[in-house]
């Protein structure tokens, strides 16, 4: 059994919202260094805004994909059919041409206009969690009661997937990406999310619905295997549970902690819009978009990386550089951080960003105006922060109101 | 100013219509679409913005 580490690796570290003086030390001097990743592994770990949005849009030089034999120390032996049944359809370990035909079968399905259709059915949705959260407290935790199930019940009906299931899910999700749990149990629940998966994809085949899920069988059934249709689908419900869920919690404490701009978001219509992207980037949850692997010799900011190294790109430290943003430490709903990286760059810039940004913008608003009263109901010094996952975000939150 | 899409290099991340709505659209595959042939001139910061901000570096302005 492995022990847990006592502090997660830099480019994770926090305080509270901020990421750490180190973090910005290396931004401030030589941009590139190399760190050490949360398996022992050497990474070189890029700081500032427009080297990040170099290596992201880079994909021929800095790849997703993996080369044969590639291991992670510690990570128990799989077989390589398993590797490549779990491998198949997750766009986010793909380089094009191979991505882009994956991705055009999703985009469809997160338009803007295509949003702006679900955006009634967002709202019953918020409506009714709101519902329930008040018959439950006050003090009710806002991220079991708002934060996490507000963003599970949309990508459950978008995908297909029983919203009853979600004890499992729930529970397989907020675990396989936390560094703190030995690894082979996370390989233990990804194959248990494979199977479960695999079960609501065979499902599909014989009686496709009116969902992600359906529609990829009718139209696309005959070009995508089982494993792919696992793997693109499985990405999703993991996606759509890590990240807005802990933007909105994160958020709401955001705004808790600057009164003034959350009278802003409750009482001014035109101010959500610019706050959400203010906050994706102040907060920027993903630490790290996924470790691309140089395959050839490069240089960024004069530092020299050898060809098949990995890259790690520090989406909090770029969003924070002054060299992109005026007092970039300073949250300011009203400036509409433009330009962030929140949602990365490149080919894998976020496909659900549309989705994220409709779900925050309608859930903010409805919340503080549901209850005006808002307020903290535990110590913020003894606020839960999720320090060891991939995503950061909390693990629950006391309010009262 | 013209702008011009590389609908083969588009990735559909829609921040083009979010940017410049009027300049930009999707279709139906969420693939960017110009509207106009010519960007009038209180829509060409928006548009220089969709450009810088294009995540698959899918649009450029000529002139």
């Amino acid at each position: 059994m492995t022990q847990a580490p006592e502090l997660p690796p830099l480019h994770m570290r926090r305080d509270a919202f901020d990421p750490t003086a180190e973090l910005r030390a290396i931004r401030e001097t030589a941009g590139v260094r190399t760190v050490v990743n949360s398996f022992g592994m050497k990474v070189y770990l890029v700081t500032r805004h427009d080297d990040i949005k170099a290596v992201l849009s880079d994909h021929v030089r800095f790849s997703n994909g993996r080369p044969p034999g590639f291991v992670v120390p510690g990570a128990p032996p799989v077989s390589d059919e398993e590797q490549a049944s779990a491998r198949a359809g997750n766009l986010l370990g793909l380089d094009p041409p191979e991505h882009q035909r994956l991705r055009r079968m999703l985009t469809p399905e997160f338009t803007i206009r295509r949003m702006k259709r679900l955006e009634p059915r967002i709202l019953e949705i918020v409506d009714a969690q709101l519902d329930a959260m008040e018959n439950s407290g006050p003090p009710a935790d806002l991220v079991k009661h708002f934060a996490l199930p507000i963003p599970s019940l949309v990508i459950c009906e978008l995908l297909g997937v029983p919203y009853d299931d979600r004890d499992d899910f729930q529970h397989r999700s907020a675990r396989q990406l936390d560094l703190s749990i030995p690894i082979a149990d996370r390989l233990q629940l990804q194959r248990q999310g494979y199977a479960y998966m695999s079960s609501l994809v065979e499902r599909a085949r014989r009686q496709p619905g009116e969902d992600i899920l359906g529609m990829l069988v009718r139209e696309h059934g005959t070009e995508l295997t089982d494993d792919e249709l696992i793997g693109v689908a499985s990405l999703l419900l993991l996606a759509g549970h890590e990240t807005t869920s802990n933007m909105l919690g994160l958020g709401t404490l955001a705004l808790l902690r600057h009164p003034e701009q959350l009278a802003a978001v409750r009482d001014d219509p035109d101010a959500i819009g610019p706050a959400v992207e203010e906050l994706l980037r102040w907060l920027s949850i993903v630490h790290s978009a996924i470790p691309r692997i140089t395959t050839t010799d490069v240089e960024i900011a004069g530092v020299h990386i050898p060809a098949g190294q990995l890259v790690f790109v520090s989406l909090p430290s770029g969003n924070r550089d002054p060299g992109f943003i005026g007092s970039p430490e300073i949250l300011d709903i009203r400036r509409g951080a433009i330009g962030h990286l929140a949602f990365g760059h490149g080919v894998h810039h976020c496909l659900g960003a549309p989705l994220a940004r409709m779900e925050m913008r309608i859930a903010f608003p409805a919340l503080l105006r549901r209850f005006p009263g808002l307020a903290l109901a535990e110590d913020f010094a003894d606020v839960a922060f999720r320090s060891f996952h991939f995503i950061y975000g909390l693990k629950s939150l006391e309010v009262s109101w | 100013v013209r702008v011009h899409a590389d609908r083969d290099v588009c990735i559909q991340a829609g921040n083009c219509v979010m940017t410049a709505s009027a300049v930009f659209d999707q279709d139906d595959d969420g693939i960017v679409v110009v509207l106009v042939d010519d960007v009038p001139e209180d829509e060409q910061d928006h548009a220089r913005e969709a450009v810088k901000l294009c995540p698959s570096q899918a649009l450029r302005l000529a002139l």
